[in-house]
């Protein structure tokens, strides 16, 4: 178990090196930053000076060095544009793009979770085939697509939704709608095979063989064991959420990560950037990592199919 | 106090394109605290007879003919909700795999209190009562601490007791045990098979007993049956049947159990069970049979009834054609 | 309900004829709907020049700007769903941005499959520390999501169409690498690969004659999910104007042209191009998921 637990940390420890130092040597292969951020009509000593005060002026190891160290007391850089600890920045927006990941969650399990289960209660009926198409509909529908005709329906013709910006449960109506609609498909699809899988299991033929409702055979015995991987799943996506609703959030103008990030990349503010990337890397890896443990300490016969 | 009769259980797949008779015409009566043991491959229709008793086929399975007189009703004439009132409570089955048996987020309690709960409505300090009193009757130690613990607690010989008291949780007058112990140690096995005949001889409940061992049918049984492509070839009290076996699929099976210091060669049958949806014409058994006449390939046989309540089914029984 | 175990099964090894034949019968029990409209697309891309009406990137002589679809009042048969802000007919720009859409997408999803495949192969057979290394820029790759790397490597590196291609293909490999490193692993312990190994087979002999036509099937059934997953990317960044850059013809660019009259009502802008996306994509999953029943019943879960 102990060895296990080592090992999954490591294996995260070498993808987050991995991956920074690949994000960290795409920005610098790209492109100069000073010249942006200098004016126009800066003579090349004050380019040196911007240079110097950045640390630009050394060696890439030496700043890929000087990142890491400074990364690991959970410090991220400066900011170009902001002047402020790109960490800073992040913790300022994370608080908006988890109540949007939050609601966003929350729709897709409410779509999803009903609609799966009844699509694996009654396997190859007419409400099966109907749940399949919603599935179908929220993979093939881009969700930005979705939230520029929720504007269109809710804000411009019905008048009833604010169309942008954060502030009470009525900005977030739509985006969360829009985010989470793509999700809410992986989870239809997740809980039907899952319910399915648990359905046909034994402990659930003894339930029947125990002459139990099938409303407590249902309910009971196979509900519970087959959202464990369902909510282990929404837990994943929400923190994907998090992190990569940039075009949702450009949309709808909330002040989230995804729109820190955007604001990032147009403004070429390298540590920000390259922050907030790692960042979400950070996040994700860290929540698959959590994951993966806590189902080896559930499950034993985990460790030895991984 | 069972009877079944030519019970007919048919598979429908590929939207009834394709019909597999997992059972078909099957007839076997059992008494009052007896002990059938049903016999054969893998595949020739035991579990499904068994399934079809206690109406939870799989969705594609269907009881298409026949009938199942339990204690004077006809069990393949009820509704799922009446049947929901025997099951678990005058009908109880243990099934195969221990390990897959239990729900593994509930506690033992809930899982062996549930029949009472749901049949007798015991609620509170007499189900404790209970629950306690069906995990002494299956050897559980110190049963008070041990309802408490969750099924990934146990271990696999503990757990198939576990699901022993499940069964038992309702009282029932026949269990119904689908190879109970293949998955458990060798060890484990015998000692499970005697706590079995313990409970049967204390409460009086009769047994049907699915196995391909016939070592256990030979420990465990009153009457056996042999199972061979969905119907039963032959049967009879375990002793004369062991003894003298009629049909040639019967002395192939015995012969190919390996007996400690026997001179004679182990004999294997030869070829592949046959498939259910493509069955050989006449007797299914005929192209493995060793002692098959053209006959056999063309008509099927019937039931012959022998003395001493023996039934077997094969033309060389029929025809006196029996080698010596 | 058949016997044989699985281990006397043969590589494969078809004729060309037989190849054809298959494939004949496998078009004639394909979902209509998903093919009618594949199939419709891919000629009006094909087609283009010849069917739409004007040039997509030229405003349209004595149209106006914002000219709603022909049925609504102040619309114009001569332009059939409206002009955009430049004056320019959308119905030209829908039709030659399908071409986008699909190059994009089909030239994405065979940069990824090849890379991907690649990197499983080498990866399943090589072992070691090969093995090793891809899986772990294979995990590196995976914590990111896809569409915010994509993202970050279109505004590193540039738009354009074929750059747009690179990013995607390489954001996207992933998937394929996993999947086929396992296909690999369980394939080299068969018998027909030792067999040639015993033979003296080169190792690239093996790959090319016993793993890689054994691993095709599933690399076809990734593909065709792929497909939608990388024309919905390519939206994505047009959109934020990181993609495919104006004047061309681009679905994700006329909705993000669109926005700003968005408020303004003129919904045609908006939904045409997006109903267009929708289509072609719900297209190629309802073709993929026939696809992967009937050519890996075993990946149904992928």
């Amino acid at each position: 178990m102990t060895q296990f637990v080592l090992r999954r940390i490591f294996y995260s420890v070498v993808t987050l090196f991995i991956l920074s130092a690949t994000i960290f040597l795409i920005v610098r292969l790209t492109g100069d930053p000073v010249a942006l951020m200098a004016e126009a009509s800066a003579r090349p000593e004050d380019l040196d000076r911007i240079r110097q005060q950045w640390g630009l002026d050394r060696s890439w190891p030496v700043q890929y060095a000087t990142f890491m160290q400074n990364a690991f007391k959970g410090e991220l850089g400066k900011s170009f544009n902001y002047r402020l600890p790109v960490s800073e920045l992040y913790f300022q927006r994370l608080p908006n793009s988890l109540t949007l990941g939050l609601a966003a969650t929350l729709i897709s399990l409410l779509i999803g979770i009903p609609a799966g289960i009844i699509s694996a209660v009654k396997v190859n009926t007419w409400w099966d085939y109907a749940a399949k198409g919603v599935a179908l509909l929220g993979l093939s529908i881009p969700g930005f697509w979705l939230g520029l005709v929720l504007i269109l329906v809710f804000s411009v013709w019905l008048r009833w939704l604010p169309t942008s910006g954060a502030g009470d449960w009525r900005h977030v109506i739509m985006p969360a709608l829009a985010l989470g609609w793509y999700f809410a498909a992986s989870m239809l699809r997740l809980t039907r095979s899952s319910m399915l899988e648990v359905l046909g299991s034994e402990y659930i033929k003894l339930a029947r063989l125990k002459g139990l409702p099938d409303v407590v055979v249902i309910a009971m015995h196979a509900f519970k064991n087959a959202l464990i991987p369902v909510f282990t799943l929404a837990g994943v996506n929400m923190v994907v959420m998090v992190n990569a609703a940039v075009i949702i959030e450009v949309i709808f103008a909330w002040p989230g990560i995804g729109r820190l990030l955007y604001e990032g990349i147009f403004q070429r503010d390298f540590p920000l950037v390259q922050g907030v990337v790692i960042m979400a890397g950070f996040m994700i890896v860290a929540i698959n990592l959590v994951v993966d443990i806590l189902y080896a300490v559930i499950d034993p016969r985990i460790r030895l199919a991984r | 106090m069972l009877e079944v009769t030519d019970l007919r259980t048919h598979f429908f797949t590929f939207g009834g394109a394709r019909v597999v008779k997992a059972v078909d015409g099957v007839s076997f009566r059992l008494r009052e605290g007896e002990t059938l043991g049903l016999v054969g491959e893998s595949g020739s229709g035991k579990t499904t007879t068994c399934m079809s008793i206690v109406g939870l086929l799989p969705r594609a399975g269907r009881v298409v003919g026949g009938s199942v007189l339990f204690e004077g009703e006809d069990l393949t004439r009820k509704s799922q909700r009446e049947l929901r009132r025997i099951r678990g409570r005058r009908i109880a089955m243990i099934l195969q795999d221990p390990m897959a048996s239990l729900n593994p987020l509930f506690t033992i309690f809930r899982q062996v209190a549930e029949p009472a709960f749901f049949h007798q409505h015991l609620r509170g300090r007499t189900l404790r009562e209970r629950v306690r009193h069906l995990l002494e009757s299956v050897r559980i130690p110190s049963p008070e601490w041990r309802m408490r613990d969750y099924p990934h607690q146990m271990s696999g010989g503990m757990r198939q007791r576990i699901v022993g008291a499940i069964a038992l949780a309702g009282g029932p007058r026949l269990v119904i045990a689908d190879e109970p112990t293949t998955n458990l140690d060798v060890t484990i096995q015998a000692q499970y098979l005697d706590l079995l005949k313990d409970i049967q001889r204390e409460t009086g409940v009769a047994l049907i007993f699915v196995t391909h061992n016939l070592g256990i049918v030979a420990k465990m049984c009153d009457r056996v049956a042999v199972m061979y492509a969905g119907k039963i070839i032959e049967q009879g009290p375990v002793r004369a049947l062991f003894d003298d076996p009629k049909h040639p699929y019967t002395r192939a099976l015995l012969g190919s159990v390996p007996k400690l210091g026997s001179k004679e060669p182990l004999y294997a049958i030869a070829g592949q069970p046959p498939n259910l949806a493509d069955l050989p014409s006449g007797c299914a058994f005929h192209p493995r049979c060793p002692e098959a006449v053209p006959r056999c390939a063309t008509e099927e046989p019937g039931d012959v009834h022998l003395a001493g309540g023996r039934v077997a089914r094969c033309w060389l029984v029929s025809d006196g054609l029996t080698r010596s | 309900m058949a016997t044989i175990p699985a281990d006397t099964r043969l590589a494969p090894r078809r004729e060309t004829a037989d190849k054809l034949r298959a494939l004949l019968e496998a078009a004639r029990e394909a979902p209509l709907l998903a093919v009618v409209i594949l199939g419709g697309l891919v000629l009006v891309a094909v087609l283009a020049d010849l069917i739409a009406p004007y040039d997509p990137t030229l405003p349209v002589k004595g149209a106006n700007v914002f000219d709603p679809p022909f049925w609504m009042e102040g619309g114009s048969t001569s332009t059939l769903l409206g002009t955009d802000f430049q004056g320019r007919d959308i119905l030209s720009r829908l039709i030659h941005g399908a071409r986008v859409s699909l190059i994009v997408g089909l030239m994405g999803t065979l940069v990824a499959g090849s890379i991907g495949t690649a990197m499983g192969i080498l990866s399943g057979y090589a072992g070691g520390w090969v093995d090793q290394i891809i899986m772990r820029v294979t995990d590196a790759w995976l914590a990111l999501p896809a569409i915010v790397f994509a993202i970050f490597l279109a505004a590193m590196i540039g738009p354009s169409m074929w750059n747009i291609i690179a990013i995607l293909g390489g954001v996207y490999w992933t998937r394929y690498a996993r999947v086929i490193r396992g296909e690999v692993l369980t394939l080299r312990e068969r018998e027909f690969v030792k067999l040639a190994e015993i033979a003296g087979a080169s190792k690239l002999r093996v790959i090319k004659k016993h793993i890689l036509p054994n691993v095709l099937n599933t690399v076809t059934v990734l593909a065709s999910l792929t497909v939608g997953v990388v024309i919905i990317a390519e939206a994505s960044l047009s959109f934020l104007g990181v993609g495919v850059p104006p004047p061309q013809p681009a679905w994700g660019l006329m909705l993000s042209e669109a926005r700003p009259t968005l408020m303004a009502g003129q919904w045609w802008l908006t939904v045409f191009p997006g109903a267009c996306i929708l289509l072609i994509v719900l297209a190629t999953q309802l073709f993929g998921d026939w696809l992967r029943v009937r050519l890996d019943p075993q990946t149904r879960n992928l």
